[in-house]
């Protein structure tokens, strides 16, 4: 686990400030060298999130080469965020957790169905914000086809020695964040996981809080 | 072709796709041991369905593959189950290589100059096989790396692990619905062998048998018991059993 780093942005000094509901997405764009914060505002919250080149849809997020670009699965301070082209997207400059998953992705009705009873098939679920998030934002030109593997900020998925994943309590608390600067345009798509059935959200999801910095503040 | 089964041999650093029927199996041998598959999959019918590495770790709780699990698309159901492996451990998370990084490792070799000992790279490959089904980069996710493992230290790093696979070394899968496979056999995105590893795989079609109650996918893990019966509603509505 990587020590904490604390962030001196004042959020006085933010130039825009969300809550962000459980269940609901937050869908923005970031001009380069931007900071956005995200707020783990009541603990053990899971902001599943994905990043895309703002210029260009295709070149989005990718998990895989992040991983084996920095040659480990969890993300932190320093963690570079990958595309599919291998453009930074983002940089994670502070973090009070020290660990975050990507190789969780996000959870879906159809994925529910395997993990849980095929009667969770109605359940909400990120990967339904993430949908009704392209859907409402069509001139975007997102689709599903769009949605790779995410980030799980303040989500705990350790990997043992001999091959398994687990899925821990959270590592995270009330108040946590973690903040990344944007090494290019980039459009943002949080979805606040509404997940009921595993510790992800400690079986109670709640709010998270996003928080934006110019880059002429720093 | 003798009707039942079909056998072909891919040389290291090439690519192929084709569709398997749900009932059918394709097994992949390892000639000569060090091989790396790169492997996508989709649903031929509506390719907006594809291998989800995520859900395939999270639903059986494992960060490798290999006999007894099943390889999962996003909409909860089963590709193919790997009905058996004698490897141990094929790694679905460091993705593909890419042009740069080939060249990086062992320099460029054109074809211009080379013609087919040209270091094909896996990202290209499956560009190229994509596009024949009108699929792109957008198309793109996780891909498995067949015969390639990955090891992971307790914070947290990789390291590719060379000998993971020896020569004769083979996986089987079993399609359970009708699945567009996209393959190379192109190094694995951290393999750090001196020179471009060209390694060839034989690929054995044949039909499967089918799905007893006793079977060890099915059972290997309840959740995969729901998988199964989500495949079969599927089957069943498409009519494709």
């Amino acid at each position: 686990m990587k020590s904490p780093v604390r962030s001196e942005l004042l959020p006085a000094e933010a130039r825009y400030r969300e809550v962000i509901g459980a269940g609901s997405y937050w869908i923005n764009t970031l001009a380069k060298d931007e900071v956005l914060r995200i707020v783990d505002v009541e603990g053990n919250q899971s902001a599943d999130t994905l990043f895309f080149n703002a210029a260009d849809i295709s070149d989005r997020y990718s998990a895989v080469d992040t991983i084996r670009a920095q040659r480990n699965v969890y993300l932190t301070t320093g963690s570079s965020l990958l595309s599919t082209s291998g453009n930074v997207l983002a940089e994670i400059v502070a973090d009070t957790v020290g660990r975050h998953d990507t190789l969780g992705g996000a959870c879906a009705a159809e994925s529910n169905t395997v993990r849980y009873a095929l009667e969770k098939r109605t359940m909400h679920s990120c990967r339904d914000s993430y949908l009704l998030a392209a859907a409402q934002h069509d001139h975007l030109g997102i689709g599903k086809r769009d949605l790779g593997h995410n980030i799980n900020f303040f989500m705990n998925v350790p990997v043992t020695r001999d091959g398994g994943l687990t899925f821990a309590d959270g590592l995270s608390g009330p108040g946590q964040y973690v903040e990344m600067r944007a090494g290019m345009d980039i459009i943002v798509l949080i979805s606040n996981c509404p997940q009921l059935n595993n510790p992800c959200n400690a079986y109670n999801p709640t709010p998270l809080e996003v928080l934006i910095w110019n880059f002429d503040v720093r | 072709m003798d009707h039942n089964s079909y056998e072909t041999t891919i040389e290291g650093g090439k690519h192929w796709s084709f569709t398997m029927r749900a009932g059918t199996q394709l097994r992949l041998t390892d000639v000569e041991g060090g091989a790396n598959v790169g492997m996508l999959l989709y649903n031929p019918q509506n390719p907006l369905e594809r291998y989800n590495a995520p859900d395939t770790l999270k639903c059986q709780h494992t960060f490798k593959l290999t006999r007894g699990h099943c390889l999962y698309s996003d909409m909860g159901r089963i590709f193919c189950s790997v009905t058996e492996d004698t490897v141990g451990w094929h790694d679905t998370v460091c993705g593909t290589s890419n042009g740069q990084m080939i060249a990086q490792q062992w320099g460029e070799r054109t074809y211009q100059q080379y013609r087919n000992d040209w270091t094909q790279n896996g990202l290209d490959a499956f560009l190229v096989e994509g596009a024949k089904y009108g699929l792109g980069r957008r198309d793109l996710a996780a891909n498995v790396n067949w015969f390639s493992k990955a090891g992971v230290a307790d914070d947290g790093a990789i390291s590719f692990e060379p000998g993971n696979s020896a020569a004769g070394k083979w996986v089987e899968l079993r399609f359970e619905m009708d699945t567009l496979v996209l393959l190379h056999t192109c190094p694995h995105p951290l393999d750090t062998s001196r020179h471009y590893p060209r390694h060839a795989v034989t690929l054995k079609f044949s039909r499967a048998q089918p799905v007893g109650a006793d079977d060890f996918c099915l059972n290997s893990r309840p959740e995969n018991a729901r998988g199964f019966a989500n495949t079969e509603l599927y089957r069943f509505c498409s009519h494709e059993s």
